[in-house]
């Protein structure tokens, strides 16, 4: 995170006008859809709450439903792997790696993986990790970062990306402007890895606990490909990924689809359990990451956020990101997600503006196929923040008390209100610093409410005050 | 690493203190069964409209045109070798060599096949899903992902109306640790612009055939 | 009917016309108003900006002032969305204005006239917090010589959310000029809502490019004859 964090980010990222046209197009594209798909479907609302409850029953058993599924996966020939931080989790994937003399590994989209800078590790010890994902490979190819969970590229148009192969993959070729040649590109690109290369790494939408299946969810084959034809499958899965029996995927299989990319169903599901002789990889290995997700599972009102079932439509309906865009956010979990998600994982006090970046409008809540209540959880964060790393003799502090005090007596807000027309006191010092810049303020009225309440001629009989 | 799982263990226990509270699943949505089950005319019909939404085609034929429906669609694609699972029924294509997986092909044999010739675990109607489970007429998962070209048959009784439907018809397949695929249209990606755009490295074409009677 | 009406602090001090135009409308449909002179701040404000013990202080206070009256009307989606949310909601007895009109007086027709076009925000509290529905859209229907008119993305957030418009100016910003240009292109001379603090921002930002067109609350337009 930056010393400044998101209000400094987003500025830089605002004024990035290419950006915004392409997210804010991108976005107001899949909200629609995913609206439309939504509305398809009658019983929507009772599986949001199935869904809740799947999500809260896998955490409030996980001890258990992390050792089911490492018996199931075991029994049908996996071998499962407990991973407590990056740094652990990057050995033992490069570890396996190093024990097949793999120089390669092809990679299928993964944020767990990301999170972890898994890449980065590979590298210092000499293997390439080839993305296979279309815009994985698009910021592979720019060394660029993600910006949405779902779309990771979201924030470059066609032309940036026709560009951009005309350099890299497709040097001396002249791709047209449709977006099918693009991905051909990529096609032919990446078919030889994947023919040729020994191991795969791939994440997990869901892991089954009652018969060890896991679940990846993916549109364009990259992802069947990678958990089929290498040799050797190693799958990096953040524990709150749990499940605890198949039959919960009847609810999961339906939000994620019509929240993600407003399909009803995603092109290609691939679900494995262990090795199967004769079909896929001879060696699977399961990484269960822990990372700070029990830190995050600690925090009772905070732990919905491991919720998540990395759909976006969080995103794609916020009004904040549709205009900063993902980068502002300085995390692989952007959006109102990783508002509530990054300062838990990483700590608050490595991002203590991020509870802050959002106008509190309940767009995420709404659409959120879990019902995470993520403006509760802001507000439940920013109370933390407040509480555990401001000073209490900020000016923001000093501000707030000054102004509670005053709320906290009638005569003092009367006289504060007073103060106001004068366009003093502490009601104006605490809440518009910065504000009147921008959008002009009105003038304080000659009159207050109260005021002419008192100096009305014919005043009803009033009401009891219970006084401060 | 055996220490890494018993820290991992131990903070999962600490994290969720000492009777965290396991809510029951409300299940007020439509479940399994909901919809009757499947085969019938409307199950059908919804799911030929879905996967042909997917901008994949569908062909509804009676048993004994299957065979000539599948030799019509193999010239408009100029498909001529076409790989088959080595449980799939003794299917013939007038003018078309059949590759049967037995002995296993390789990926690189795969990938210079024309298409892959397959048939389904079961379908789901609501959401125009193909399901493969490893086994028999759906093959083993690389053959209905390397070739370019999949054709695949559906009988009317595989159609099941829902998605609780499927995952329930499923549960078996998954106990026994066969893999499952779910194929709902060619392979696609939206990471442009979010515009949909069919095929990157799955099979770029899918044809499916629903065989009545 | 006696009912005691809830100002709210930013209302009592920056725009005491959306106060008097309440009296006004509810006087005109027959309700006794009492004001409370003790009540403050619900303390949404602290609240939001993580001070949390302050703002539940100022929730109680809330509650004892008016602890004794049978019923409560404000005219902040917002600040009654709140006070819900933090318990004290006063046991159903706290209203939203026009939530107040609809349910409890069961009028939609409140008299009003009001010829000139006009577009409703529905502000993001009113409509995903509180469940506001259709209500105000309902009153204003029956308004007459009111050209009612729809803009584009309307359930989107102005880009007001309280300490996110100075904590987060330059993204509050960015949303609130979108927010302009859905206004704008309506057409419309008036742009009201149930709650004057996106008022104040859209309000402002109109103001400072001399758009043309004015804010009203809700109250404003239901009292004018």
């Amino acid at each position: 995170m930056s010393k400044t964090g998101f209000p400094a980010a987003a500025r830089q990222a605002l004024g990035d006008t290419q950006m915004r046209r392409n997210v804010g197009k991108a976005t107001s594209t899949i909200r629609a859809r995913r609206a439309a798909r939504v509305a398809e479907v009658p019983d929507w609302e009772a599986l949001r709450d199935a869904g809740a409850a799947i999500k809260a029953r896998a955490m409030a058993t996980m001890p258990e439903q992390l050792e089911r599924l490492e018996a199931s996966v075991t029994r049908a020939g996996g071998k499962v792997h407990w991973a407590r931080d990056a740094a652990e989790c990057n050995a033992i994937v490069g570890g396996i790696a190093a024990g097949h003399g793999a120089r390669q590994v092809i990679k299928v989209k993964s944020l767990a993986t990301d999170e972890i800078g898994l890449n980065d590790a590979l590298a210092a010890q000499g293997v390439e990790a080839i993305e296979t994902d279309l815009a994985e490979l698009i910021n592979q190819l720019a060394h660029d970062t993600s910006s949405h969970i779902l779309v990771p590229a979201i924030h470059r148009n066609r032309a940036e990306v026709k560009l951009l192969f005309e350099h890299t993959i497709a040097r001396g070729q002249d791709l047209g402007w449709d977006i099918t040649a693009i991905a051909e590109a990529a096609r032919r690109h990446l078919r030889e890895k994947f023919l040729s290369v020994p191991v795969a790494i791939s994440g997990a939408n869901f892991g089954i606990a009652e018969t060890g299946t896991i679940c990846v969810v993916e549109s364009e084959g990259n992802g069947r490909m990678c958990l089929t034809l290498p040799r050797v499958l190693i799958t990096v899965m953040g524990i709150e990924k749990v499940l605890v029996e198949w039959r919960d995927l009847e609810v999961c299989l339906q939000l994620l689809p019509r929240s993600s990319t407003g399909e009803r169903m995603n092109p290609y599901t691939s679900l494995w359990t262990g090795v199967r002789a004769g079909d896929g990889p001879e060696e699977f290995h399961l990484v269960l990451l822990d990372n700070g997700r029990t830190d995050v599972l600690g925090d009772e009102l905070g732990r919905q956020a491991l919720h998540c079932i990395r759909c976006s439509a969080c995103l794609n309906s916020c009004p904040v990101y549709s205009r900063t865009g993902g980068h502002a956010y300085e995390s692989v979990y952007p959006g109102p997600i990783g508002a509530i998600l990054t300062p838990q994982l990483r700590g608050l006090e490595n991002a203590p503006t991020l509870p802050y970046a959002s106008s509190l409008c309940g767009a995420c809540y709404e659409v959120c196929p879990v019902k995470i209540d993520i403006p509760s959880v802001l507000l439940h964060l920013r109370g933390r923040v407040v509480r555990e790393y401001k000073s209490r003799v900020s000016p923001e502090a000093l501000a707030m008390e000054t102004v509670g005090r005053v709320f906290g007596s009638q005569r003092r807000y009367e006289q504060a209100q007073k103060l106001a027309r004068l366009g003093r006191g502490p009601i104006v010092a605490a809440a518009l610093p910065g504000w009147s810049a921008m959008r002009g303020l009105p003038e304080v009225p000659e009159q207050s409410f109260r005021e002419w309440w008192r100096s009305r001629p014919a005043r009803p009989v009033r009401g009891d005050g219970a006084g401060p | 690493m055996s220490d890494g799982r018993e820290a991992v263990l131990a903070r999962v226990r600490a994290a969720l203190g000492s009777s965290p509270e396991a809510p029951e699943v409300p299940r007020a949505y439509r479940e399994a069964g909901a919809f009757g089950a499947g085969g019938d005319c409307a199950t059908v019909d919804l799911f030929c409209e879905r996967v042909a939404d997917y901008r994949a085609t569908v062909r509804r034929v009676r048993g004994e045109e299957l065979l000539g429906a599948l030799v019509t669609a193999c010239e408009q694609r100029q498909a001529r070798r076409i790989a088959v699972p080595a449980g799939a029924p003794p299917w013939t294509v007038e003018g078309v060599d059949l590759v049967r997986d037995d002995p296993q092909l390789s990926a690189r044999q795969l990938d210079e096949l024309d298409g892959v010739l397959s048939g389904c675990a079961l379908a789901i109607a609501e959401t125009g899903t193909i399901v493969l489970d490893g086994a028999g007429a759906s093959g083993r998962r690389a053959l209905t992902l390397v070739p370019d070209y999949h054709l695949c048959v559906v009988r009317l009784n595989d159609i099941v109306p829902s998605v609780p439907d499927g995952v329930a018809a499923l549960a078996r397949v998954a106990a026994e640790g066969r893999p499952i695929t779910l194929v709902s249209g060619p392979s696609a990606t939206v990471d442009i612009e979010l515009v949909r755009v069919e095929g990157v490295h799955g099979p770029r074409t899918l044809d499916v055939f629903v065989v009545e009677g | 009917m006696r009912v005691a009406l809830f100002i709210t602090c930013f209302n009592d001090t920056l725009f005491p016309q959306t106060g008097r135009a309440v009296v006004t409308l509810l006087e005109r449909l027959g309700a006794q108003v009492d004001f409370p002179e003790a009540q403050t701040c619900c303390g949404q404000m602290h609240t939001n900006t993580g001070y949390q013990d302050r703002g539940r202080s100022l929730a109680r206070r809330f509650e004892r002032v008016f602890a004794g009256a049978d019923a409560v009307v404000s005219p902040s989606a917002s600040c009654v969305a709140y006070l819900r949310e933090n318990g004290a909601g006063l046991d159903g007895r706290l209203a939203e204005l026009t939530e107040f009109l609809v349910d409890r007086l069961g009028v939609e027709d409140v008299g009003a006239t009001f010829p000139h076009r006009v577009v409703l925000h529905p502000t993001c509290h009113s409509v995903r917090l509180m469940g506001i529905g259709d209500r105000p859209r309902r009153l204003l229907e029956r308004v007459r010589g009111i050209d009612l008119v729809e803009m584009g993305n309307a359930a989107e957030c102005c880009g007001f959310g309280g300490t996110f418009s100075v904590k987060n100016a330059d993204t509050s910003m960015a949303m609130l000029s979108d927010k302009l240009c859905d206004v704008l292109d309506t057409g419309a001379e008036v742009c009201t809502a149930a709650d004057n603090s996106c008022l104040l921002h859209i309000g402002g930002a109109l103001r400072r490019q001399r758009a043309g067109v004015r804010v009203m609350h809700l109250a404003e337009i239901l009292a004018a004859t």
